[in-house]
């Protein structure tokens, strides 16, 4: 039993959902009580979807128990399919109807429904969200995938795996990554799952590679067809410059085309818009990532070899991706942070302090507790981060959104230097928050100074003109200038903190 | 009451009683535990704890608009695999995850185990769990258990239930206390302190609120007790408080001029109130009250109205509008209809009403589309949808989550539906 304020992932069977939403022609028949609808709405408020998720809940209820919850499954499904008349249908159960073990897939084989029937057990006990559409996929593309291509290709057809329902920026990135494939003469044969039909699926054996643009949905689809039908697939999710560049190399010889003219020219603005002076200041800034594993690595890569900063926290939720982002983090001299307790990650970033905070939904609410900028990279998200304004993450305009994403919560250059010289005017204050955070609400008290620990022999006290100059240290690395000149005391055998404390320790610490 | 159960009645027959459409299909409510989004706010010092799955935890952050308080006074003991094939004793789990809890926050007073479907369909006996966890933390902490599940409760149903478990908390009045009235359901605070001071200055001042606002706030009930129900779908609590030798004022409930004047007046003369101190005490709001509405009346009048089942608050609310807005109604469902509460409603709706109780989803969605009405009152996962079919909506939670209720707000209800239609009004792309 886990205590949970709050969750990254979903049940498997919202993973599911994200799948069947995202296609045409499927139906999902959930076996799954009164109350488990609730999911409709993250489609229809938080996505803001103009149609009904394609799924039918029986919405059993403890008077049906007593009775005949499989009859109840069988109506359903024979229901559903009258009215919607689908393609294929997908069964399956959410967590209470798991316990119940009445066996939608089975119930539905035996309603001789004259459409293919393709149950998905996704134990609800053990597995989350992205599992499920993982999963999902994987049963799908088993199910219907069709014979090989007949040998006729040229070698330069691919699929999109992975965009589904929900997703952030899934149906931006496709477009992105379409035109970007059609400028290196690669069609696309078929997007899944993302406004597939079952018809289309059949078909994903024509095409000579796969793109797995999410590896937490695609990855295992991938993998099935490189086993079945030897079909290759990429390895590099195009997210910021130099992934972007590296991924068109990486189709570029598995389609065999010639990408010279793509990688040669300037398609994003974010090189230059770095190297520009203006964007100087954001040389450094300490900056914390937390998301699912595709956008917490791709950011990892972005902010120290495309931005500047300084990587000074990596984690992520998606565990069965946890050796991806542990190997990443070491690159950076960092242990890598898994873990689905919010309240974790909120220590982390008490404890780091940065400057910037990239993550999901989660951290945008921690990050605005403590008044730190933070842009959000990755699901879950909520309705204001499916923008009316086209915004991917991937490719070379992803890269362009990215830029102005990340840099926009950082105190601009100008106003960081006038909050540093002049930190006792009157309308700044030294708890002033700067105007960017405004909006963000209340000005931000100091932090208390770190408690003494029972080892400290020595107690330490503030001189008072020492107390004062630690004001004008602007105030979100206030708390860790008040640490770093504590320990410096005490590992001096110092009992009082003077000014000329204040300063060895900056030099000492000094970066 | 003319009843027709059948999987589906269209028919509409000219009987002198309303038609009841009685139908059983699937659900879009939400299940009882949503009801916490709105008790962990005005209970200020308790906590809920849903003993579920990953589901309800997931169903409580999308519900809840989210996210708005990092650390809310609701959590889920998430059971995973390993109570379930018995590697860990799920009684021993959850004294853990108690243990952990309060001592994280200390502030608590009150705790309430919420029972799920898994944690039925498993039969962890959180009543048990309660009062062995009660013995541990008496008397920092009171232990209560109630059923919050989707197999049990619809949506209110949950606050039903949760008010329910603390009656039998409450201690009993002496037999030589003067009257007392007892307002049961949750109100918005500014709802309770105007009601406050309307009975104050028609001299009832014996008045309690249930839930109120702290835990250890509890009236003392017995048969000089009189309560009155601010919300209709306290079916549990009002048995229970029956049983406890109270008196249930039955009334029309305070939404709009007409049914909050007749709530009152129900106190009114229970306490021998004087018709005059009556008049004089309300004459001024619910002048306020019917100006207020007038303003919303044009829009209003004539507008036809359709509404899903979502809270048990449909046929109040559609009384109001019906009478002092003038709008039509083509259908009136609710999740579970009452009889005996809802009475006083039922007879002011009149004969002319169709009614439908529980669900069939679908079935209904017909039935909407081919009445063609202006305006349809349903749930978040269908409002979007029928707004893309170019049908106005207005979500029914926030009839649940914005102060409806007494002569003050009568205006405001009047404008959460002309609001849609205004709305739509104004946009020109």
């Amino acid at each position: 039993m886990q205590l949970a304020m709050w969750t990254y992932e979903g049940p498997p069977h919202v993973g599911a959902m994200r799948i069947a939403t995202a296609m045409d022609g499927l139906h999902y028949v959930l076996h799954a009580p009164q109350g488990d609808t609730y999911a409709d709405l993250l489609f229809t408020m938080i996505e803001r979807q103009g149609k009904r998720p394609p799924v039918t809940y029986t919405t059993f209820q403890a008077r049906d128990l007593g009775s005949d919850t499989a009859h109840l499954f069988q109506k359903a499904a024979k229901d559903a399919y009258k009215r919607f008349k689908p393609q294929a249908v997908l069964v399956g159960a959410s967590c209470t109807a798991e316990l119940l073990q009445d066996d939608p897939g089975g119930l539905a084989a035996s309603s001789d429904l004259p459409v293919p029937v393709v149950p998905v057990e996704l134990p609800a006990y053990q597995k989350r969200e992205n599992w499920g559409a993982s999963e999902t996929l994987l049963k799908l593309a088993r199910t219907f995938a069709g014979p090989n291509s007949d040998g006729t290709s040229d070698g330069k057809s691919c699929n999109l795996l992975g965009p589904t329902a929900l997703g952030f920026r899934h149906r931006d990135d496709v477009v992105e990554l379409t035109n970007l494939l059609a400028a290196l003469d690669i069609e696309i044969n078929v997007t899944a799952p993302l406004n597939a039909t079952p018809a289309d699926l059949a078909r994903l054996p024509q095409a000579d590679f796969n793109v797995v643009m999410y590896p937490e949905v695609a990855s295992a689809t991938a993998q099935w067809m490189q086993r079945q039908f030897g079909m290759p697939f990429t390895t590099v999710v195009p997210i910021g410059v130099g992934a972007t560049r590296e991924f068109i190399g990486e189709v570029a010889r598995l389609a065999d085309v010639d990408a010279d003219h793509l990688l040669s020219s300037d398609l994003s603005q974010l090189p230059w818009y770095s190297r520009s002076v203006d964007s100087n200041y954001l040389t450094g800034k300490r900056v914390f990532v937390f998301a699912d594993a595709t956008h917490a690595i791709a950011a990892a890569r972005i902010c120290t070899e495309e931005l500047g900063f300084k990587l000074v926290g990596l984690g992520s939720y998606s565990r069965e991706f946890s050796r991806e982002v542990r190997e990443e983090a070491e690159r950076h001299g960092l242990e890598a942070l898994i873990t689905d307790d919010h309240m974790e990650v909120e220590e982390a970033i008490e404890a780091l302090r940065p400057e910037l905070v990239l993550g999901t939904q989660m951290e945008r609410h921690i990050a605005k507790r403590f008044g730190i900028g933070c842009a959000v990279i990755s699901s879950p998200v909520h309705v204001q981060d499916f923008p009316a304004r086209y915004s991917p993450q991937m490719g070379f305009e992803g890269a362009n959104v990215i830029f102005d994403t990340w840099v926009h919560p950082l105190t601009m250059g100008l106003e960081e230097h006038l909050l540093t010289m002049f930190r006792e005017d009157f309308e700044f204050g030294s708890d002033q928050v700067p105007s960017h955070l405004a909006s963000e609400g209340e000005t931000r008290g100091e932090e208390p100074p770190a408690s003494v620990s029972a080892n400290d022999v020595i107690a330490l006290s503030w001189q008072s003109d020492a107390e004062q100059e630690l004001k004008k240290v602007p105030f979100f690395v206030r708390g860790k200038a008040r640490r770093n000149t504590e320990k410096f005391a005490t590992e001096q055998g110092l009992s009082t903190i003077t000014l000329e404390t204040l300063y060895d320790a900056k030099a000492h610490f000094s970066r | 009451m003319n009843v027709q159960s059948s999987d589906r009645v269209l028919a509409h027959s000219p009987a002198p009683e309303p038609v009841v459409i009685r139908e059983r299909g699937q659900r879009e409510v939400f299940c009882g535990l949503t009801a916490i989004v709105w008790l962990h706010r005005r209970i200020q010092d308790a906590f809920f704890l849903i003993v579920g799955s990953r589901t309800c935890a997931h169903l409580m952050q999308s519900a809840a608009g989210v996210m708005i308080f990092a650390e809310p006074r609701f959590a889920t003991a998430i059971i995973d695999d390993r109570d379930l094939a018995g590697l860990a004793d799920a009684n021993e789990e959850l004294d853990r995850v108690v243990n952990r809890l309060l001592e994280r926050r200390p502030e608590i007073k009150m705790l309430f185990l919420v029972g799920s479907c898994p944690s039925e369909v498993i039969k962890l006996d959180l009543s048990k769990a309660a009062e062995r966890l009660s013995k541990q933390f008496t008397p920092d902490v009171r232990i209560l258990n109630y059923s919050g599940s989707g197999i049990e409760t619809t949506f209110t149903q949950g606050e039903d239930n949760c008010l329910a478990s603390l009656v039998p908390e409450c201690p009993v009045q002496s037999e030589t206390s003067p009257a007392s009235l007892l307002v049961v359901g949750t109100l918005a605070d500014v709802v309770e302190d105007q009601f406050r001071r309307l009975f104050a200055e028609m001299g009832i001042v014996e008045v309690a609120f249930l839930p109120a606002r702290t835990s250890g706030d509890l009236p003392a009930l017995g048969p000089n007790t009189h309560f009155l129900l601010a919300q209709p779908f306290l079916t549990e609590t009002a048995r229970l408080l029956k049983e406890r030798g109270c008196n249930h004022l039955s009334a029309p409930f305070p939404l709009g001029e007409e049914g909050t004047t007749a709530w009152l007046q129900a106190a009114a003369t229970a306490f021998e109130i004087s018709a005059e101190v009556f008049a004089q005490t309300t004459e001024m709001p619910r002048a306020r009250a019917r100006r207020a509405i007038a303003h919303y009346r044009d829009q209003l009048d004539g507008k036809r109205l359709f509404f899903f089942p979502d809270s048990q608050l449909e046929p109040p609310i559609a009384r109001f509008l019906a009478h002092e807005t003038g709008m039509k109604l083509l259908e009136v469902g609710t999740p579970y209809l009452n009889q005996q509460l809802l009475q006083p409603e039922l007879d002011l709706l009149g004969n002319d009403v169709i009614l439908s109780e529980g669900s069939d989803v679908e079935a209904q969605l017909d039935r909407c589309r081919q009445a063609e009405p202006d305006l349809v009152v349903c749930g978040l996962g269908l409002a979007n949808p029928l707004e893309a079919e170019g049908i106005a909506t207005k979500w029914s939670i926030e009839l649940v989550f914005t102060p409806i209720q007494g002569y003050e707000q009568a205006g405001d209800l009047a404008e959460l539906f002309a609001r849609p239609l205004t709305r739509r009004g104004k946009l020109k792309v």
